[in-house]
């Protein structure tokens, strides 16, 4: 008897009962559907953070003031003078440490932007020119903030994609004059529509020059230094030697440094932990599926005794008998399976036409995996009612008892 | 060659025993035709399913062309049903889903043959039981005399040399059940074994020996000539009026 004899029959006899193979299908394909689908948000999403953090090819060092709470450290300011970072730190870092190619203060905070009688309250990001790279920020016209020291202080504004709409229109901003608070700024530059991003609403913004913005906001600490690092450095390294400087200036560690791999690699792998566990949730759904397989061939093995023992009576051996109900129920839970493929595969594209920031793709283990355990899940659960039928004593299956 | 010696089946039924055969003794040579006759519960499907292998007896032995079944494993049983033993039963047992010619298909697949000498041979079954026209046919669209044809096809496809027929005509009315037997007696003349159990005594009558089972134990053999009717065969006249009983009602359904 070859495998293709096995699945002919099983086929044969799943047909007759079409209504409730459906339904037992069913129950895997919801199983398999669950697991396509998430690993694939699961995989889209490590990979929609992946991108909102540039990939320039270089890493980044994220500097922020305060130590960092999870490391148990005094609060800041208790015993000593409150030590924020500073435009100074920017300049120093940049220029002290080898692997450094770039440092950007970044001071952030909100105001009222208004040209004529429009305004708009907007974050104001002050920064240097070198941020346009560090955020891959596309300029549609005009130019970015001007390269130059970071305390340089020009009156100069580049605004948000969505900024500039609501300010202008149709019109042209380049070259005009808006006020900030009570700060007049000659536009010099408009940014490209970006959409949404992680942690910052680039379109919703202005940029300004840190110096201005400090300056604006009666501040002397800046909110962030992000650095960049030339492509070979070493962040560990840098990050040491970063920390070294720093302490060496605030006479204590009152400030957080981290890389942005590093960020990423915990972010990545809280989102597969999720999509992990609720991979196992699908898993057990898979299993109670497998539970209502096993119902259904067991109902199909006592239905089916007279078969059974005519099986026996034209010359089935047990193992033959065994193998017929067991591919039935493979059978049952693989088609189930396929069909959760599609239909997840299905969803997972419909998915991406409606979300398209996330590109969601089922990775290959997962369809390999859920795959194995749909077929798994019925020759396990098959086993039994497979076993019943190969033991039936085939005069009382004759008579139908 | 068929020998049964002391050959006893016991059903534990709550408690106490039900001995459906109590000591049977008996030899079937090569090319005979047997008729078992008999009460209803008298053992006769019981004796027709050990001799079967589909069953084992409690107590005694059964020897198949002098090997003691007894001794075979449960594979080696399957094999003997396989290729040595064809059954027929009253109630047909074809497979609902499967066309005529995949009914008959079924014990070649078992035994591992190809599908196209399966489909041959098969095909050319259902020619000699004269239903070739029918092979795409499922069984309930198959009258009882043509469902029983198909059967015996089945049951022959192996090439068998012992046919056993379990009230074959049981559940058919004279003219289909005459048509089953005419089928059977040519079976017969070709050189197969063939144990026929039955409570008709116009089949009995085409046998060369009849054996009578009452409570489990064979208590007349006589030849099939010597069955006129039913009372010339059962000693007391309730066994005979009981046995008219069922073939009225047989053939009366
Ligand atoms: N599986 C079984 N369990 C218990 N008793 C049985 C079983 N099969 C048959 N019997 C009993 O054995 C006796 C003989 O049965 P059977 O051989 O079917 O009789 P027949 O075929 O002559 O009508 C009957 O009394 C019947 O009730
Ligand atoms: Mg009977």
């Amino acid at each position: 008897m070859t495998l293709v004899d096995l699945l002919q029959f099983a086929g044969n006899a799943l047909l007759q009962n079409r209504r409730r193979s459906a339904l037992s299908l069913v129950g895997v394909s919801i199983g398999v559907v669950a697991v396509v689908s998430l690993t694939a948000i699961g995989e889209g999403g490590i990979r929609f953070v992946a991108d909102q953090f540039s990939s320039l090819g270089a890493s980044v060092v994220i500097i922020a003031p305060g130590r960092n709470e999870t490391t148990g450290g005094i609060p800041r300011g208790i015993g000593g003078i409150p030590n924020d970072l500073t435009l100074r730190d920017s300049i120093i870092l940049e220029r002290r440490i080898q692997s450094v190619r770039h440092s950007v203060p970044i001071s952030v905070s909100t105001d009222t932007i208004s040209f004529g009688q429009r305004s708009r309250n907007v974050p104001i990001i002050g920064a240097t020119s070198d941020f346009q790279r560090l955020q891959k920020l596309e300029v549609a016209s005009g130019q970015f903030l001007p390269e130059g020291e970071a305390d340089r202080g020009d009156s100069v504004v580049v605004l948000g994609h969505t900024v500039a709409k609501e300010l202008f229109a149709a019109g042209n901003p380049l070259g005009m004059t808006v006020r900030i608070g009570g700060w007049r700024m000659r536009v010099i530059g408009v940014l490209a529509m970006r959409g949404t991003q992680l942690g910052m609403q680039v379109d919703e913004s202005v940029f300004i020059a840190v110096a201005t913005s400090m300056r604006m906001a009666n501040r002397s600490s800046v909110s962030r230094i992000m650095l960049e690092l030339y492509p070979k450095a070493d962040p560990d390294r840098a990050i040491e030697q970063v920390k070294k400087l720093l302490i060496e200036r605030h006479d204590e560690e009152d400030f957080t440094c981290i890389s942005q791999d590093a960020v990423l690699e915990s972010l990545s792998s809280i989102i597969r932990t999720i999509a992990l566990a609720i991979v196992g949730i699908a898993a057990i759904s898979l299993a109670v599926a497998g539970i209502g397989i096993m119902n259904v061939m067991l109902v199909s093995v006592s239905e089916r005794s007279a078969e059974v023992g005519l099986l026996k009576a034209i010359g089935a051996t047990r193992r033959q008998i065994l193998g017929v109900f067991l591919v039935e129920a493979a059978t049952l839970s693989m088609l189930g399976g396929l069909l959760g493929l599609a239909a997840g595969t299905g969803l997972v594209l419909l998915g991406n036409q409606l979300y398209p920031a996330v590109d969601a793709a089922t990775p290959i283990w997962a369809i390999v995996a859920v795959m194995i355990l749909s077929l798994g899940t019925g020759v396990g659960f098959g086993v039994l009612p497979a076993w019943r039928a190969a033991n039936l004593d085939p005069v009382a299956a004759l008579q139908g008892h | 060659m068929i020998e049964v010696e002391d050959l006893w089946r016991t059903y534990e039924m709550g408690g106490h025993a039900l001995h459906a055969l109590r000591g049977v003794n008996e030899v079937i040579e090569d090319g005979s035709h047997v008729a078992i006759m008999g009460p209803s519960g008298s053992g006769k499907s019981t004796l027709l399913n050990l001799l079967g292998c589909l069953d084992s007896p409690t107590r005694g032995q059964y020897k198949l062309a002098g090997q003691d079944v007894a001794e075979l494993s449960g594979d080696a049983l399957a094999e003997i049903r396989l290729h040595r033993i064809g059954f027929i039963f009253q109630s047909f047992h074809l497979v609902p889903r499967l066309t005529a010619l995949q009914n008959v298909e079924l014990p070649m697949i078992f035994a591992g043959l190809h599908p196209g000498e399966r489909r041959e041979r098969a095909e050319v079954a259902l020619v000699s039981v004269d239903l070739a026209d029918r092979a795409g046919h499922r069984p309930n669209e198959l009258s009882g005399g043509q469902k029983q044809r198909v059967a015996i096809a089945r049951a022959t496809v192996m090439g068998p040399g012992l046919l056993l027929a379990d009230e074959p005509t049981g559940n058919l009315d004279s003219r289909t059940g005459a048509q089953v037997l005419d089928l059977l007696g040519r079976l017969h003349d070709e050189g197969r074994t063939l144990v026929v159990v039955t409570h008709d005594p116009g089949v009995a009558r085409r046998a060369d020996r009849v054996l009578v089972l009452r409570d489990g134990e064979i208590v007349r053999r006589v030849s099939g000539d010597e069955v006129t009717d039913l009372g010339s065969l059962f000693s007391s006249v309730e066994d005979a009026d009981k046995v008219s009983e069922q073939a009225v009602q047989k053939v009366g359904r």
